[in-house]
């Protein structure tokens, strides 16, 4: 089973005359271990696909089957814990400005009983360790980079060692250097770990890494190639 | 999540935001600071008043009493026959009956002359009755005639009798009491009430002289002592059977219970220090309130973030009730420590019997912390806002 397969998935907001749909049928499969970029102009419907499969909105119509567990009907509760198995990356990184870099990465961890303290942040070193912030563990967002927080971000949403990765925009506020740098740390997780990434971008800069480019137009998925291919209709 | 986790990890969190923004949290300690005060003083004016109002028949060391049935407090007391004093004496259990004799008079400051009522209380000064401090020092030499023993703890108001009378190296001070001159010979302590400003103890045979009107056959009050070990219900309700209905017996706790139930209900003391305490409490709580719903409104992308990544809403409703108990608990402290040293200053000030107890902490500590919970479960409906899905 892949980490990822949706089938004929519809969403709308509003209802009655204010009903919009802004998914019609989508069907997607992401495979372990695959880079798949969501692309299409704003309000195709890729943000809403990403919050369906991140367990971050009730299922309307069609299945989803996230890590194994089908998200048509599943309870509040249910979707709160699939969460925890789900690395997110956001465009703005979200991190609590009141916690250090290494207190934010290990809260990913603190929703998991088998964890103590101790562990907890060795874990959270290990990973910032591993996105080049060894020396910044310490310091709370304030006073890191848009890149070295991006960085704390991707910590963040790897640390649990999750099975997808779900990443909005997350190159858009870096520089070149910083952009590539999160890029690379996501490719590298990807191909150690076998871990599945679904990313949101306009950026161009990172499409060579993707193993496919799937774009969104009008709520339905219009193409999906391989980057190097070209779009197919 | 383990049930310590489950809740320490919330108040770890609850207190690291809280620290972060520390004016902040020292304008909301300082808010329930404020209405721990207030509330405080409230129930501490309230307990005073209640306590002063009662001092002389607590400082009463009798068992059971007996007074006029239509009595509503001992300021204003209605008359019985004194003859039940001696009725009384016919069970074997009672070793004493003391008639107690209370009236209002007029007094002349020994220092400027200015006049202020003065509440009398006569009784036979020998009887082991009234417990007042300083009364055994003075009893033999109060049964001269027109003598008299002031209540140091009167208001300031009547006078520097002390140093005046310690001035007399050892003779009476002579003071106008309505339109006679008696002797101040000691000191006794009992303390202002609702009633009265200041209380003068004589001999029965003194108070007549000094309230020549009242009928020799009347008293006020009977003070009733039993042998030790006596059964005081037992005692009470063969005292309810042998008298006539012209008499209501109580115990001494009935006797206080029955003048506090008096002025909590015939003045609006008990509601106006309720309602003082009431507001406090709303005040703290909408400071609490304020602080605790923009501390979410403006952590709002956090707090979803925090349910993205997989916070229940239990966890964040459990963070900010934590915030709610610590500044519950950060401003409680200080305010009980203010709170002590203003009754003290207070105290002096009024005369007022104002005193720090548990009791009265616990009581409070609960109302904070009631307050400060309500804050944190009006301030959490806006965890609703947090939705994760417009982190994407």
């Amino acid at each position: 089973m892949h980490p990822v397969e949706m089938a004929g998935v519809t969403y709308a907001y509003g209802s009655g005359e204010l009903r919009r749909a802004v998914l019609r049928d989508v069907s997607l499969t992401v495979a372990e271990g695959e880079i798949v970029l969501l692309t299409g102009p704003s309000g195709s419907g890729k943000t809403t696909l990403l919050t369906l499969i991140g367990a971050l909105r009730a299922m309307q119509q069609g299945s989803a089957c996230v890590l194994g567990h089908e998200l048509q009907g599943a309870s509040e509760a249910a979707r709160v814990a699939l969460r925890r198995r789900i690395g997110f990356i956001f465009q703005a990184h979200n991190l609590l400005g009141f916690l250090s870099a290494r207190q934010n990465v290990a809260m990913a961890l603190e929703t998991e009983a088998r964890l103590g303290e101790s562990k907890r942040l060795a874990e959270a070193d290990r990973l910032l360790a591993a996105v080049g912030l060894a020396e910044h563990v310490h310091k709370p967002p304030g006073q890191l980079s848009g890149g070295q927080r991006q960085r704390v971000a991707v910590a963040r949403a790897l640390v649990a060692n999750p099975g997808l990765v779900l990443a909005d925009e997350p190159t858009a506020a870096l520089d070149k250097a910083s952009g590539q740098e999160v890029v690379r740390l996501l490719r590298d997780l990807a191909r150690s770990r076998g871990v599945a990434i679904l990313l949101v971008t306009h950026d161009p800069r990172i499409l060579d890494i993707a193993d496919r480019v799937v774009s969104m137009e009008d709520g339905r998925i219009v193409s999906a190639h391989r980057p190097a291919e070209g779009p197919a209709g | 999540m383990r049930l310590a986790d489950a809740l320490f990890l919330p108040l770890r969190l609850a207190w690291r935001q809280l620290r972060a923004e520390k004016a902040r949290l020292a304008s909301a300690i300082a808010g329930v600071m404020f209405a721990c005060v207030l509330v405080f003083m409230q129930l501490g004016f309230r307990a005073a008043l209640f306590e002063s109002a009662t001092s002389v028949i607590s400082a009463m060391r009798a068992e059971v009493f007996l007074l006029h049935p239509l009595t509503l407090a001992s300021f204003r007391p209605e008359p019985l026959p004194r003859v039940r004093a001696g009725q009384v004496l016919a069970l074997p259990e009672v070793i004493e009956a003391t008639p107690v004799y209370m009236a209002q008079s007029t007094w002349r400051s020994p220092a400027d002359g200015s006049r202020r009522t003065i509440q009398l209380i006569g009784f036979d000064v020998q009887s082991g009755s009234m417990g007042f401090a300083g009364l055994p020092d003075v009893a033999e030499a109060l049964k001269r005639p027109d003598t008299a023993a002031f209540d140091i703890r009167s208001r300031p108001e009547f006078g520097p009798v002390q140093p005046l009378l310690e001035a007399q190296q050892g003779r009476p001070l002579p003071v106008q009491i309505g339109n006679r001159t008696l002797d101040i010979v000691g000191l006794v302590e009992i303390g202002p009430s609702f009633g009265a400003d200041g209380n003068l103890v004589v001999s029965e045979t003194n108070f007549r002289r000094l309230v020549p009107d009242r009928p020799f056959s009347n008293t006020d009050l009977v003070a009733i002592r039993l042998r030790p070990g006596s059964d005081v219900a037992a005692v009470q309700a063969q005292l309810r059977a042998l008298l006539p209905g012209d008499v209501a017996v109580l115990t001494h706790p009935e006797l206080v219970a029955w003048e506090r139930h008096y002025w909590e209900t015939a003045t609006p003391i008990g509601f106006i220090f309720a309602f003082g305490s009431l507001m406090g409490l709303i005040v703290g709580m909408v400071i609490v309130y304020q602080i605790l719903f923009s501390d979410i409104a403006n952590h709002l992308r956090e707090y979803a973030t925090l349910k993205a990544i997989g916070y229940g809403n239990g966890f964040l409703a459990r963070s900010v009730l934590s915030s709610a108990f610590i500044l519950a608990l950060l401003g409680f402290v200080p305010g009980a420590v203010a709170s002590a040293l203003l009754y003290d200053v207070i105290g002096q000030a009024t005369f007022l019997p104002l005193g720090m107890s548990l009791d009265r902490g616990l009581t409070v500590f609960g109302m904070i912390f009631g307050m400060c919970s309500a804050a944190g479960l009006l301030a959490m409906r806006k965890l609703r806002d947090a939705d994760p899905a417009d982190m994407f």
